[in-house]
């Protein structure tokens, strides 16, 4: 039924580095430290709200933050324990945020209710949301989406594939691809938790073909299953970005402005379908990951599953330590992660790796004039034309470069990726976007103020006329 | 940990590829080609080809210092564009040609307008017109090679195979032969003799990713269908393919007209650049004095790419259906 080609037009053939660690089953590792629960910066949209206070006892699975808002997601206690502090933390993407710190008992007492198992086909849709929102449960694929807004479309009906993405393209991650070989009922269970909500819907386990092993075992585990079905990729970065897997599946494509339900489409990642089987048929709340430890730089690379909050630091032991002193670590891959200035933070709902580098290629090398190869344009997936992009975000000429729908571009860094001059295209469009993204909120502040102020007008016009009148009565 | 760590956007890997690395697969691609070149016209072919090149690193390298910029003869361009000018001079020029040519592409078209990168026509083509319209006599005057059928009166210059083939009433009358003209034994500029050599080149550089198919298919394309239409010798295919085979086309189809900086980067615009600079390069070997046109078309194809690039931006990925 799908008409997708399995792959899309771009995209580069970075050097992959997953046999460090694909062949390493996940080892569960407890945390040793005080554990850091930041409040923003492992989901998308408002920070979280704590409601625990300094002194609490908590319990492992114990909401101890509530969304901050419509788009936030509520988040749990990894562990049991007191709370210790509630202040600022420094969080992976190197900035400050408002964090929960819990001193660990060592005991991992459950919250009541925890672990309590569920038939996900004898609950209500309702209820089935209401356990993914309560599980806290995000985008796990790195974007950190709450998924119970995305489970939530307008229309119910109008949803015809949930793609299940496995595509895991980000060179050297290999913690999808674990959980697909370990885990892979609970995936297909949290799948079709998902389809059961849209009467239309069919699931699709996408998967890039460098990933034989995990395709043989899915597609053997759904033969039978009316719903659900495997669906090989072509092995590419970015073909787990989320337009490119729904364009690759179903043939379907939408913009930036546009969410993939307005395509018929809901996508989430491999390991937030196993957070969604936990919360709804576990009854366990988001409150692990498994992160690869990798990179040239650490002795043994590992992938290990941790308890949300546990400091990065910690797990570089279990990979053996580092060889060397790396120049750069990574939170995430070398195509979409984020370089770290200490390890000393926390791994969140949305850590993927930890990859530490011996060198870093982009300090070794400059930059230098573009020579207009046209590489950045072949290698574009949304088909844009980074260099005269560049020039737009050089000279600051934000009209030129929305002109150019840089807004379209998602900061996959192919084009840098390929960029024989080495110039640094994804971080003048990142800076550019910001920019923009920037004026337009100031635009619609103005235009709201602006339309309050002539309301206020109006309406002071119309007492007046109101005044006038009655003045005209008493005469 | 006593070090800091380094911090920077994504991506953290980058590609093998280089600016230098590009422009060696260049050199090795031309390299056939040239070595036949010397074998053809002899040693003073070679000291041209040497000349050529020192002359444009040379003037590259003393503006650079001269201006108190970076250095950039590293990254081997002014190499290309040195012996991209002499493989498209008559091995019989004096000395002082090739450095005078050198001169020009580098500083006049390169360096002038801001160095690498932002040079509005191929340099080397540009030199070479240069030359070409300032000593017409010198430049079109074409030693017989040392390996080859034909051989004039005098021994020491003929007509290149195409001026024969656009005088002569009849193909035959013409005394060419395409085998000639494919292997490299018949007159012209020191490179482009052997099409064969210079397929090989192209083909080459489109394995490792240097060039893509487009530019160069798409020209050698256009050409074809507009010589078989409406050159002398219409409707004759051999006359088409000898025409392919002669003058600068493959030379200029791998090589120049697939110069990263002057040729457009919209996959479109390639498209719509290739087909013009085709149709001209058609319309100066039918139509003008010379039975040559493929300098005089890329360049102006040259001329034309900000223009084709601008009316051809690609609408992005989702974007198709809206207007604008």
């Amino acid at each position: 039924m799908s008409t997708g080609t399995g792959t899309f037009a771009g995209g580069v053939h970075p050097y992959d580095g997953k046999e460090l660690s694909k062949d390493k089953p996940v080892r569960k590792v407890l945390p040793k430290r005080d554990l850091v629960y930041p409040m923003a910066g492992q989901h998308l949209g408002a920070p979280a709200k704590p409601i625990v206070a300094v002194g609490d006892k908590v319990l492992l699975g114990q909401k101890i933050a509530e969304p901050g808002g419509f788009i936030s997601a509520c988040i749990h206690a990894s562990v049991s324990g007191t709370v210790k502090a509630i202040t600022q933390h420094r969080i992976p993407n190197s900035g400050m945020a408002q964090s929960i710190i819990v001193e660990n008992d060592g005991q991992y007492t459950p919250a009541p209710g925890v672990g309590v198992k569920r038939d996900y086909t004898k609950m209500t849709r309702e209820e089935i949301r209401n356990a993914v929102k309560e599980g806290g449960v995000v985008g796990m694929g790195g974007a950190g989406f709450p998924t119970h807004v995305k489970i939530t479309p307008k229309d119910d009906s109008k949803i015809d594939y949930i793609i299940a993405n496995c595509a895991e393209c980000e060179p050297y991650l290999t913690s999808d691809y674990r959980m697909m070989l370990e885990e892979p009922d609970k995936l297909i269970t949290g799948l079709k938790v998902l389809v059961s909500l849209f009467p239309n819907a069919q699931g699709v386990i996408a998967i890039e073909d460098n990933k034989p092993e995990a395709i043989r075992l899915l597609s053997e585990k759904v033969k039978g299953e009316e719903k659900i079905s495997v669906r090989p990729l072509k092995t590419k970065y970015p073909q787990g970005s989320e337009r490119q897997i729904i364009y690759a599946v179903t043939g379907r494509k939408i913009n930036s402005s546009m969410l993939p339900a307005d395509a018929g489409c809901i996508v989430d990642n491999c390991d937030t379908l196993i957070a969604v089987y936990n919360a709804v048929c576990e009854s366990r709340p988001l409150m692990r990951r498994i992160v690869t430890v990798t990179g040239d730089a650490v002795c043994d690379p590992v992938n290990l599953e941790v308890r949300t909050g546990t400091l990065y630091s910690e797990l570089l032991e279990y990979a053996g330590g580092l060889n060397c002193e790396p120049e750069k670590i990574i939170s995430g891959g070398p195509m979409m992660g984020q370089a770290l200035v200490s390890t000393d933070v926390p791994v969140t709902k949305i850590s993927s790796a930890l990859m530490c580098m011996q060198k870093d290629e982009i300090a070794a090398h400059p930059a230098s004039a573009c020579i207009r190869c046209g590489r950045c344009v072949q290698h574009c997936p949304s088909r844009l034309v980074p260099q005269k992009m560049y020039i737009c975000a050089v000279h600051g000429d934000l009209d030129g470069f929305e002109k150019l729908n840089g807004m379209e571009c998602f900061e996959c860094g192919a084009c840098s990726y390929g960029c024989p001059a080495k110039i640094r295209l994804t971080q003048a469009f990142k800076q550019t976007r910001q920019a923009i993204s920037a004026r337009r909120r100031a635009a619609a502040a103005a235009a709201k103020a602006k339309q309050a102020a002539e309301e206020a007008k109006k309406a002071e016009a119309e007492n007046a006329a109101k005044a006038g009148k009655k003045d005209g009565e008493v005469r | 940990m006593s070090q800091l760590l380094n911090v920077s956007t994504n991506p953290h890997v980058l590609a093998n590829v280089t600016t230098k690395s590009l422009m060696r697969d260049v050199i090795l691609a031309l390299l056939p080609a040239t070595i036949w070149g010397v074998i053809q016209f002899g040693p003073y072919a070679l000291l041209l080809i040497i000349l050529s090149i020192a002359s444009c690193v040379a003037t590259e390298y003393l503006w650079n210092r001269g201006f108190h910029k970076e250095q950039t003869i590293g990254d081997l361009s002014a190499v290309v564009t040195g012996l991209l000018l002499a493989l498209n001079l008559p091995s019989g020029v004096p000395f002082w040609m090739p450095i005078l040519g050198g001169v020009f592409a580098i500083l006049v078209v390169k360096c002038l307008f801001g160095g690498l990168g932002q040079n509005f026509m191929n340099p080397a083509l540009a030199a070479r017109c240069f030359l070409l319209i300032s000593f017409s006599g010198i430049m079109t005057q074409f030693p017989q090679p040392r390996f080859g059928a034909a051989s004039t009166a005098d021994g020491v210059s003929s007509a290149t195979p195409l001026a024969a083939i656009k005088t002569a009433e009849t193909l035959g009358a013409s005394g060419q032969s395409l085998k000639n003209m494919f292997l490299g034994l018949s007159a012209g500029t020191i490179g482009e003799i052997s099409a064969l050599l210079l397929i090989l080149g192209g083909i080459y550089l489109i394995a490792r990713k240097v060039i893509t198919w487009d530019i160069p298919v798409i020209y050698i394309a256009t050409v074809a269908v507009f010589v078989f239409l409406f050159g002398q010798h219409h409707f004759d295919l051999t006359y088409v393919m000898m025409e392919l085979c002669g003058g600068g086309l493959m030379l200029g189809a791998f090589f120049m007209a697939t110069d990263y900086v002057t040729s457009p980067i919209t996959p479109k615009g390639r498209v719509i650049y290739a087909i013009a600079i085709g149709v001209l390069t058609g319309v100066f070997r039918i139509c003008g004095n010379s039975a040559e046109g493929v300098s005089y078309a890329i360049i102006l194809g040259n001329v034309l790419t900000p223009l084709i690039e601008r009316v051809t931006i690609p609408k992005a990925f989702g974007r198709e259906g809206k207007k604008k």
